[in-house]
């Protein structure tokens, strides 16, 4: 965990005072919503179809019991009861009053939460790999170095006007899960041949209705200098970026548009200005950030436990561990994700419930940290082996041992339709229906790794362009209608998935999915081959004929 | 089902409203011919024409404090005269989410 200190208690506190007064004078009409809407958004409040949406931001996705407590009184107190975690790392309530938000936020503050970086033109709140700090084989804890973002561009006034959002995501593993090449700016944490801590340096990545996979604009930036190498991408941007269409404004447009070696020199030229500068970080401010995360005491435990080696005989439990929990670097531990995809549930909502029991099971058995994942799932990163049965045993009586991580029904949807203003069609329901269809663990299991992704519109909140099957709903003559793209990824190979032929119905969404999967089925060489190799090899053109030779 | 937000221009092809969300809480209300705020779409007033609609509405924009994101939304009229929302979005603001929320699970 990371300890705040006094000055980031002073900048939140601040801040609610400040989000008080103003909330105070856009009800009594002293600020019109104009005026209004801008500080709103700085403070996460959106307005939704049936009330304004509330996001609280969860820096790079790590949790205390303390702060997910915090997450379900508000959940229980100033709304309905749960909240909705996103693919980036953020909470999402959507019932809120204007009128009792500050009151929210000051609940929220006293366990140094707060909803600073999660909306408007800015720097948006750094998100990170959830198994951070806990991977084995990991350069180091990427989390040092978020912290060190946050603090640098949290409320920076280069950074609060920006032409349009902006988003960084750092990883640390050879295996990425923080979806680093989807990100405007994507950190890869390396070692160079010194052995010195660096970062190999992505741009450009988004989604949306002109998604890009970022391109690597420097392969080694040292650590000390990886804040003026940010600002100096940042400088480009805000110089040439365009304010003028809110389609073209994202920074993979300009890097698009420029090519990325223009871009590229056009960022060192600019680096070169301020490398030497007082951004260049010194040693002793990262050590203080290190020595701020504070690790758990672990004991020295036995690889294979013998409450293990006993509950293997147990089919649902061993259903559930397989997929469910990790590796850990220190023997004896292992790291668990906390599925929030029931079957029939709405993809990534906790109730307050589910938030409360999960803190008490977290102090019990992971060191008192819960991790947030932008698949929508949580984590706990420090389980001991010999604790999993039971913790399996309390999750099942939650409704949160779902055996389905990194399966079909593992399913990331945006809210769609049912809450959101942007959106066009639904996608909660159509993830609710692929989650009943593939509900048989055995089928699923069967199927293998496959990531369906779901967005009710193009701004594509549900990521649908690298899910393995992506489904996008749009409008047709006030009708819904979704566009079925397979073949995508947001790993460390991502790649943008392809759109299969024309849209389909609402009702005929899930029938389509069970075709493409019937295909692969059928197409794969071997049980061992997963969707996404089976496309590789063969494309999208079996999978393509499978679904519209009848339709 | 095209976001509001992207209402540029006023056309109307039938019977509308204006709908808006509540200043202090956020919840859904259509303006009345009393110049004032319902969260009761049976009392929403009824515009027929382009005029009707750009005057409602530039009402409904003046009135800040009360409402905000005001737009102007489609309906229908039942047989019995009864309003009810022109479209999916219209319908899932009035009547609720479509899914069951988590604790109904």
């Amino acid at each position: 965990m990371y300890a705040y200190d006094e000055i980031d208690r002073t900048l939140v506190n601040e801040r609610v005072s400040e989000f008080r007064d103003q909330v105070k004078r856009r009800l009594s009409g002293e600020l019109t919503e104009d005026e209004f809407k801008i500080l709103r958004l700085q403070n996460g409040v959106y307005l939704q179809l049936h009330a304004y949406m509330f996001r609280v931001a969860i820096p790079y996705g790590t949790l205390a019991t303390n702060q997910l407590r915090a997450l379900a009184h508000v959940a229980r107190k100033y709304d309905r009861g749960y909240g909705h975690f996103t693919t980036r790392q953020n909470i999402q309530f959507n019932w809120i009053k204007l009128a009792e938000l500050p009151d929210a936020l000051e609940d929220l503050a006293k366990v140094g939460i707060h909803a600073m970086q999660t909306s408007g033109n800015n720097m948006r709140n750094v998100t990170s790999d959830q198994w951070a700090g806990v991977a084995p084989g990991e350069i180091e804890d990427p989390r040092i170095w978020s912290e060190l973002i946050r603090q640098h561009t949290t409320l920076h006034p280069e950074f609060s006007f920006l032409p349009r959002k902006f988003k960084i995501a750092i990883t640390a593993s050879d295996h990425d899960r923080a979806a680093i090449k989807i990100h405007d700016i994507g950190l890869r944490l390396i070692k160079n041949e010194k052995g010195e801590t660096g970062f190999e340096v992505l741009v450009g990545g988004g989604l949306g209705r002109t998604p890009f996979i970022a391109k690597t604009i420097k392969h080694f930036v040292h650590g000390r200098d990886i804040l003026s190498y940010i600002e100096a991408i940042l400088r480009v941007y805000n110089q040439y970026g365009r304010r003028d269409n809110i389609y073209k404004a994202r920074i993979k447009i300009l890097v698009h548009e420029l090519g990325i070696e223009k871009f590229s020199r056009e960022v060192e030229d600019e680096w070169q200005h301020i490398r030497n500068s007082s951004l260049q970080i010194d040693d002793e401010v990262i050590e203080d950030i290190r020595s701020r995360f504070t690790y758990p005491a672990y004991e020295k435990l036995p690889h294979m436990p013998d409450e293990l080696r006993q509950a293997a005989a147990d089919p649902d439990f061993e259903a559930w561990r397989k997929n469910s929990v990790a590796p850990h670097k220190v023997q004896g531990y292992s790291i668990v994700t906390i599925s929030l995809k029931p079957v029939g549930g709405p993809p990534g909502d906790a109730t307050a419930e589910q938030m409360d029991a999960l803190a008490d099971l977290a102090d019990k058995y992971s060191f008192g940290e819960i991790r947030v994942g932008h698949e929508q799932n949580l984590a706990l990163p420090h389980v001991a082996k010999r604790d999993l049965p039971a913790l399996w045993k309390a999750l099942d009586k939650l409704g949160l041992a779902t055996p389905n991580v990194n399966l079909i029904t593992d399913i990331i949807a945006c809210p769609g339709l049912d809450y959101c203003s942007l959106a066009n069609a639904r996608s909660i329901p159509i993830a609710q229906e692929l989650t009943r269809r593939f509900a048989n663990h055995e089928l699923a299991n069967l199927i293998g790794r496959l990531h369906i992704n779901i967005s009710g519109c193009i701004n594509a909140c549900g990521h649908h362009h690298v899910g393995h099957i992506g489904i996008l709903g749009v409008e047709k003559n006030g009708e819904e209608v979704y566009q079925i793209t397979i073949g995508g990824r947001a790993d460390e190979n991502a790649a943008l998935g392809t759109l299969i032929g024309p849209g389909v119905k609402f009702d005929e969404v899930a029938d389509v999915v069970e075709d493409v999967v019937e295909a692969y089925l059928a197409l794969r060489e071997r049980p061992e081959e997963l969707f996404m190799d089976t496309v590789k090899r063969l494309g999208v053109e079996p999978f393509k004929e499978r679904v519209y030779a009848t339709r | 089902m095209t976001s509001p937000l992207e209402q540029k221009k006023i056309k109307i092809a039938g019977p509308s409203v204006v709908t808006a969300n509540r200043t202090w809480d956020g919840i859904v209300v259509y303006r009345t011919a009393a110049k004032g705020w319902s969260a009761e779409l049976s009392e929403a007033a009824i515009v027929r024409n382009s005029d009707e609609a750009k005057a409602l509405l530039a009402e409904a924009v003046a009135d800040d404090v009360g409402a905000i994101g005001p737009y102007i939304a489609p309906v229908q009229i039942g047989e019995d005269g009864k309003i009810l929302p022109g479209n999916l979005r219209e319908q899932i603001r009035r009547t609720g989410i479509t899914i069951g929320q988590p604790a109904q699970v």
